[in-house]
């Protein structure tokens, strides 16, 4: 018995990238297959472990975005380039890329949920030819919170994006002033001939109203996906924490087609 | 439960047998720990590591569980360093447990989640799980609250010996002809060594069937009482022989911040922060909502993923256990005529 799934390895720390102030890409050496929307146990010095979204990953690489959220990522914030991180994974069924071939994809985030959802976006951006379209919307708190400003004017100038980018509460170049919510009527689902898809991240309370507002624009139920966030001490389905009723966000999620997402009730 | 052979063994053929049995085995079973116990003068009965037979508690139900014994309630996972993560030294004999059907029994969900969920094995609990075998106790007497019968937890095939208590003296069942030699020079005598046939207390265990109505009870007023009465202690979870849920954290060595080990600490989903994500959110914010999930998972949650019936084997421990006198055979009751309720389309406020 030597296979350890618990067991992290260390991993060289190729880059840090801040984003903001408080919420920093963290690059980090990786050979294994990645599939878009999974997530991996990182090792939090002196704290634990937490799952983290992959926020982007390419050859030899792999990124993890993370905010400064006090004592428990304090010992991360403190690493430098060339220093060792534990990691393990990667885990999580991540999104049905496949469903998305040749069709529309209407791809709805907010803050920190643009994180699991951005290796896709940017693979559906460099591969024009992989679906139809992208209609993009991405809501950030203010302009403060602006994540990976540099990608976010990348698909703005991708000619298959058409993209809307909002804060909450601030008139800012390039931004709308307004909730997520606001625009989901801006885009055109009608002419879509119902070939499309929705993909739907950020936190619970606008996930479920940008589900509402979907529904409200008669997008079929199964045409939705959407990604958890749940705390996790293992990532294996063993230590309880992620888990509503029958359901195991780390093992059967943590995307889930809404079908299904809006039965998990904690 | 009829067996091949049974052996009546005076206590100091029971202790030469558990010292023979110590130099394969290290032996565990509930231990009478005098003024152990949460109160002043209050005892506990825990697993622990025994050499003879008198140490073993017969009379009183275990105040923790078995689990123990495989999961303890801290237990270091890796040493590391800055390059490096090394597995804790794993258990170096073979190990047998005095347990209750019901503890027996207990192993089997412990088994489900730590080995099969997922189709992924937890390493710390299978190194010690292939070294297990259990030693039945007949369990003659029963204790305040208990209802093993009520979920089909008094019966058990996984023992390698039964044994019975009889005041001086013990009757020993074998199961497991690896144990054969020990008793060569003992005659068989006609005993049947029994489990629980019938407890005083009978429960009507709920079912749900379907997840649309375990939706419908978390809405149900039922739960709302146990905001004020459950205090989300989580004495219940810890004292569960069912419930398994743990927290990974590390501690480093003051000396050195890179330098430290990492550990599995009981958890419990009555307690906060259980599900609280990295920004700070909670989803189940009230202790009624806490309880309810508890509930639900021993009721509806584990069967509806693994088909095994209930995560629950009746030993009693949680309302044993409760500072707060909360039982959980009434809250089974309440959630058994909640059903009725919703299956009949009453409606509440």
């Amino acid at each position: 018995m030597t296979n350890n799934p618990v067991k992290p390895t260390a991993c060289k720390l190729l880059d840090i990238m801040p984003q903001t102030q408080t919420e920093w890409t963290f690059r980090v050496k990786n050979n294994l297959p990645i599939k878009h929307g999974q997530f991996m146990q990182l090792s939090l010095p002196k704290v634990g472990e937490a799952p983290i979204s992959i926020s982007g990953f390419g050859d030899g690489y792999v990124d993890f975005t993370i905010r400064k959220v006090g004592k428990v990522t304090d010992g991360l914030f403190s690493l430098k380039k060339g220093d060792n991180i534990f990691i393990r994974g990667c885990y999580g069924n991540g999104w049905p890329t496949e469903q998305f071939k040749n069709k529309t994809v209407v791809i709805i985030a907010g803050g920190t949920g643009v994180s699991p959802v951005k290796s896709l976006v940017n693979m559906l951006c460099e591969h024009s030819n992989y679906a139809r379209n992208i209609y993009l919307i991405l809501g950030f708190k203010n302009s403060h919170s602006i994540l990976f400003a540099d990608e976010l004017k990348k698909w703005q100038t991708a000619s298959h994006f058409h993209v809307i980018y909002t804060l909450d509460d601030e008139n800012y170049p390039g931004f709308k002033k307004g909730l997520v919510t606001d625009f989901i009527k801006e885009i055109p689902f009608a002419s879509f001939d119902n070939e499309y898809e929705c993909i739907i991240v950020g936190p619970p309370i606008m996930m479920k109203f940008v589900g509402m507002g979907l529904l409200m624009n008669k997008v079929p139920e199964k045409k939705i996906w959407m990604s958890f966030e749940r705390k996790m001490s293992c990532g294996i389905g063993k230590c309880g924490h992620c888990r509503i009723d029958e359901t195991y966000v780390c093992l059967d999620g943590p995307v889930f087609n809404y079908t299904i997402g809006k039965k998990l009730i904690d | 439960m009829k067996h091949a052979q049974t052996y009546q063994l005076t206590v100091n053929e029971m202790n030469e047998f558990l010292e023979q049995l110590s130099k394969k085995y290290d032996i565990y079973a509930p231990v009478r720990i005098s003024c152990g116990g949460r109160y002043a003068k209050d005892d506990s009965i825990i697993y622990q590591p025994i050499n003879t037979y008198q140490e073993i508690e017969f009379h009183e139900r275990s105040t923790y569980p078995l689990k123990e014994v495989l999961t303890p309630i801290t237990q270091t996972l890796f040493y590391f360093t800055e390059d490096e993560f090394k597995e804790s030294k794993s258990p170096q004999k073979d190990v047998l447990i005095f347990g209750r059907a019901c503890d027996i029994n207990s192993i089997k969900i412990q088994d489900q989640i730590y080995l099969q969920n997922g189709g992924i094995e937890d390493y710390f609990y299978k190194r010690i799980r292939d070294k297990i075998k259990f030693i039945l106790m007949d369990c003659p007497e029963q204790f305040e609250g208990c209802f093993c019968c009520s979920v089909g937890a008094n019966k058990t095939d996984m023992q390698s010996l039964a044994v019975s208590d009889n005041n001086g003296s013990a009757y020993v069942g074998i199961y497991d002809s690896d144990f054969n030699n020990y008793f060569a020079k003992y005659s068989a005598v006609d005993h049947e060594i029994q489990t629980p046939l019938e407890n005083e207390l009978k429960v009507d265990y709920p079912v749900i069937d379907n997840l649309d109505l375990a939706n419908k009870l978390k809405e149900h007023p039922m739960w709302k009482e146990f905001d004020a009465r459950c205090i989300g202690c989580g004495s219940c979870t810890v004292s569960c022989s069912t419930c398994t849920c743990f927290e990974t954290t590390d501690i480093v060595y003051t000396q050195n911040a890179h330098i430290g080990e990492r550990r599995r600490t009981c958890s419990s989903c009555m307690v906060d922060g259980f599900d609280k994500v990295a920004g700070g959110q909670s989803f189940r914010k009230k202790t009624s909502e806490k309880y309810r999930y508890k509930i639900l998972h021993k009721v509806y949650g584990y069967n509806a993923r693994f088909h095994t019936g209930p995560m629950c084997v009746g030993c009693g421990r949680c309302s044993a256990r409760c500072p707060e006198l909360i039982s959980y055979p009434a809250t089974l009751n309440k959630l058994s005529q909640a059903i009725k309720e919703i299956k009949g389309g009453v409606q509440h406020d």
